[in-house]
């Protein structure tokens, strides 16, 4: 097939770059609204349900090699220290230690992202690394930690991102001349006169909103095994990106890349904070690389939740203005985020208030502040849950003081085209997602008596319904590649590069494969999470595995079909229009007769295997495509206590077509959840005299459990956006979780009848806003 | 200011603290020389090969350790393994017999009341010993029976549905 290459834009957690990519062939057209699908579209389980029910499921914390060796690490207990003198002579002589590496033995091993080296003299926060020992057992390695002498010299150090921000505040890196995230930043958007804005309004707020760290604690921690054999370096990895690992160690240890294999087959978790291979694994890789011998690192929970990354903490204050008739006049956003102290990049926090509404004067201010705490990682829609928290609360406010519904507030508002980018979105049912779900929710009754004090007037519970919009990407794109084979037997192997993070990637990508082929779905298998044998894939994020992998596969699947139709055609003497595929049979398009299987024709052939490319093709031009939905929140709040419960959760997101509506219902109810935690529990607690994190564990680190959750109802849009590649699909892991705080806390803020003003509500932050004066 | 050498001495060679055990899993028997110390997660985990128990947190806040002792759902990560001789030990790889998934994971596949796994054996063999306990369950008795056990990807929903599912169908 020729080749060319072009010119595509890609929308990456709020991010928009240009990418050169190489496009192979021609895609098949879009499956649209008629398409006539039969597997594509059903639900079904799990095509691997069976290994990770019974235990057979091998994740990276289950790889057991020959010979393993265990590696523990010594982390630093201050926020800010150097380290002076290391002893680890006695560690090394302990019983089965067979390597312990620190700055003064391998300082020159530098991560090749940032350049930083893995043990510093300069720690920068608490549970940065000091030691790794690496030993025949993990009580050896343990133990031996247990005897390695460092001296720190203690530093100022600074966590209270305002403070850092301060001209006299410590450095946070000795080396950096302040606690800005890089000289880009603070960083202004405008459009429009903000001072006119304001001006013009009949109705201002002023609101400021904070969120706090909230941890991910996938169940699986971060870490690696890898084994070096002189010849290939094996890295089976805890990862979203198995190419970014590849290259990243193949860097990091100066090896080719036709010399690193990255295998990630099963996950326990990883929610944005696991893109390439950790430090742990790159550690893992690195001591393997030297001893000859596999080894194993993966964190603890309280390394886990001290390095390798959180959402980060905002403060937002917004100055709104509108006219007396609703109209938006002024949206001014000041966002802090608290980026720690290695963190690399801005969590886009001001991209609702730049885009989910009309208005024609913005400003926005994003300023990210260096702190003596571990650094961020992107943590499913980073930034995005939180900017929609805040501004949605801050909505409300104004809709307040306007004395307007907040709904109808915003349908006032709504915004037909992409603003910032001057262009419209592809498609936008935002206004019948309102619709949809206000019914459900029964919006217009909100407000009545025996709703609101389901016990009376003198009882302790209040209710309350909040809501808010939500809008994301997810619309995928290229470079990502698949093959298809057709073996003798008439079944199917897909192979691509891409991982299943837990979100039924195999599941659906057999389902397009299985429908393209016309084959049973059981015929079909898919192979993914390993760069020896698949083919390339992007990291899977920013809800855009299957709508960059998906029309790949389905290319390739498309590609095996027509030379299968060939040589059949061949074979049976039929031309290929009158024949055609179903179930893993060929049947006559003319009489509707079964001519055999597929596999009858297959084998009359000396093992012919069929194998074909697929590749995404680029993205639709001049136009912005969109995830866009809603959720409603209905809370009760007991007064007494503080206590906050979430009664139901009614959420429709336009996702295009669905293709699997059972794993679909998992996503949405998985990242509602994952937000009724941010809203209601999760925070990291920091001593702010000591600058240590106190809750790093899951005993006083608080996630939502099965008593926690709410009945949620799914309103589900399913109609293929044609604009978004050939399957008219778009991602559904971020969009869930972006609007279910904003909806919580304008929930409880209804309840409580005063304004909220921080996440998360606990009982004590509920208790407290009770002692306030009311104002909404 | 440097910190203090550590005063801690060596912790004797794990080669040279052992005890002999006996214990029985999933209806088998092994004899085992362990360090005293170690958890039954541990041990199961490193000597055996049985992984289906995960370590998640490894201070008893999670579940994904689960196993039943006894018929009753214990953390492994809490429990000595030498705690264990004379007692029924059953984890995850014992349910499927024969290659025959148990109803309850079946349940859980149809359902699809797990999303990346890595808490699945564990939520499986807590609502085993829960059912075991109490076929009949009430929607308030699941999620009290389940609560201990963290879904980080939150399929909680469908770990539900699932329960209530089987609760029905138990005779």
């Amino acid at each position: 097939m020729p080749i060319r290459i072009i010119t595509t834009h890609l929308e990456f957690e709020g991010q928009v770059s240009e990418q050169r990519v190489v496009i192979e062939g021609d895609e098949p057209p879009v499956w649209g609204p008629d398409a006539a699908l039969s597997i594509v579209g059903t639900p079904q389980p799990r095509v691997d349900g069976r290994e990770r029910v019974s235990g057979v499921a091998e994740y990276t914390y289950d790889v057991r090699l020959p010979g393993m060796l265990i590696a523990v690490g010594l982390r630093s207990p201050h926020p800010h220290a150097r380290v002076t003198r290391i002893d680890a002579t006695r560690a090394e002589v302990a019983p089965g230690v067979r390597a312990v590496y620190t700055r003064f033995n391998a300082g020159d091993f530098l991560h090749p992202d940032n350049e930083r080296p893995f043990f510093g003299e300069e720690l920068p926060y608490a549970g940065d690394l000091v030691a790794l020992v690496v030993a025949e057992s993990r009580a050896q390695a343990s133990d031996a930690c247990a005897l390695i002498a460092v001296d720190y010299e203690p530093l100022p150090f600074v966590i209270d991102p305002e403070a850092a921000l301060q001209p006299d505040a410590p450095h946070v890196i000795l080396t950096r001349e302040n606690n800005g995230l890089s000289d880009e930043y603070p960083k202004t958007y405008e459009r429009g006169d903000i001072t006119r804005g304001l001006a013009e309004a009949d109705v201002t707020v002023e609101v400021r909103f904070e969120t706090p760290a909230a941890l991910h604690n996938s169940l699986e921690t971060h870490g690696a095994t890898a084994q070096w054999d002189g010849r290939t370096l094996t890295i089976w990895t805890s990862t979203q990106d198995v190419y970014g690992s590849r290259r990243q160690v193949a860097s990091a240890l100066g090896l080719m890349h036709n010399q690193v294999r990255a295998i990630k087959q099963y996950m326990g978790g990883g929610f944005g904070s696991k893109f390439g291979t950790h430090s742990s694994g790159m550690l893992a890789a690195y001591a393997a690389y030297k001893l000859g011998r596999p080894v194993q690192y993966m964190l603890s929970r309280e390394e886990e939740n001290l390095c390798t990354g959180h959402r980060s903490p905002t403060i937002q204050t917004y100055h709104l203005g509108a006219k007396r008739d609703g109209t938006i006049t002024a949206i001014d956003l000041h966002a802090i985020a608290n980026v720690g102290a290695t963190g690399g990049w801005f969590p886009p926090v001001s991209m609702v208030a730049k885009e989910m509404y009309q208005c024609p004067n913005v400003r926005t201010v994003d300023e990210g502040a260096r702190t003596n705490l571990g650094p961020f990682a992107a943590f499913r829609a980073p930034g995005v849950v939180e900017g929609t928290a805040g501004f949605e609360v801050a909505l409300d406010r104004l809709a307040a003081a306007l004395n307007m519904d907040p709904l109808e507030f915003r349908r006032k508002n709504y915004a037909p085209e992409h603003q910032a980018m001057e262009r419209p979105y592809a498609r936008k049912l935002l206004l019948e997602a309102y619709d949809l779900a206000a019914e459900r929710i029964g919006w217009a009754t909100r407000d009545a008596e025996e709703r609101r004090y389901p016990l009376g007037r003198d009882g302790h519970l209040r209710r309350g319904v909040g809501m808010a919009s939500q809008m994301w990407g997810g619309d995928g794109g290229p470079p990502a590649q698949a093959i298809a084979k057709l073996l003798p037997d008439g079944t199917a192997v897909i192979l691509t590069g891409t991982q299943d993070i837990g979100t039924g990637t195999r599941t659906v990508l057999a389902q397009i494969a299985a429908e393209e082929l016309g084959l049973p779905l059981e015929h079909v298998r898919v192979e993914l999470g390993d760069t020896e044998f698949g083919v390339f894939s992007p990291g899977s994020g920013g809800s855009m595995t299957l709508s960059s992998v998906g029309p790949a596969v389905r290319m390739a699947a498309v590609e095996a079909r027509k030379e299968l139709l060939e040589v059949i055609s061949q074979l049976a003497e039929a031309p290929t229009d009158a024949i055609e595929l179903r179930q893993g049979a060929v049947f006559s398009r003319e009489t509707g007769k079964e001519m055999g299987t597929i596999a009858s024709f297959l084998d009359q052939l000396d093992g012919h295997e069929i194998t074909a490319k697929g590749m995404r093709g680029p993205n639709a031009e001049g136009m912005t495509v969109r995830t866009f939905g809603v959720q409603f929140a209905e809370v009760e709040v007991d007064v007494g206590t503080g206590e906050v419960r979430v009664l139901r959760v009614v959420a429709c997101h336009d996702c295009g077509r669905i293709v699997n509506p059972l794993t679909f219902s998992s996503q949405i109810e998985g990242g509602i959840i994952q937000g009724l935690g941010f809203a209601l529990m999760e925070q990291r607690i920091v001593d702010d005299r000591l600058g240590i994190p106190v809750n790093a564990n899951l005993e006083n680190y608080k996630v939502p459990t099965i008593r926690d959750v709410p009945e949620i109802e799914i309103i589900p849009l399913d109609r293929p956006n044609i604009h978004a590649n050939t399957l008219g699909t778009l991602g559904a892991g971020e969009p869930p979780i972006i609007p279910t705080p904003g909806a919580i806390a304008n929930a409880v803020a209804h309840a409580l009848g005063r304004p909220v003003d921080a996440l998360p509500l606990t009982p004590d932050r509920v208790l407290k806003l009770l002692n306030q004066e009311a104002t909404v | 200011m440097p910190d203090s050498m550590p005063a801690l001495p060596a912790t004797p060679d794990e080669a040279t603290r052992q005890t002999r055990i006996r214990l029985t899993i999933n209806d088998t028997p092994h004899d085992l020389s362990i360090a005293p110390r170690r958890t039954l997660l541990e041990v199961l985990r490193e000597d055996l090969s049985l992984t289906g128990a995960k370590p998640g947190c490894e201070m008893g806040n999670c579940g994904a350790c689960t196993v039943l002792l006894d018929g009753e759902a214990v953390y492994s990560c809490l429990v000595l393994a030498i705690e264990c001789p004379g007692h029924t030990i059953t984890t995850i790889e014992g349910l499927t017999r024969d290659g025959q998934l148990h109803p309850i994971q079946d349940t859980f596949v149809q359902y699809d009341a797990l999303q990346c796994g890595f808490c699945t054996p564990g939520q499986v063999l807590a609502l085993k010993s829960l059912l075991d306990r109490n076929p009949h369950p009430t929607d308030d008795e699941i999620d009290r029976g389940m609560a201990g056990n963290i879904c980080r990807c939150g399929a909680y929903p469908k770990i539900r549905a699932a329960a209530r599912a089987l609760a029905r169908q138990q005779p």
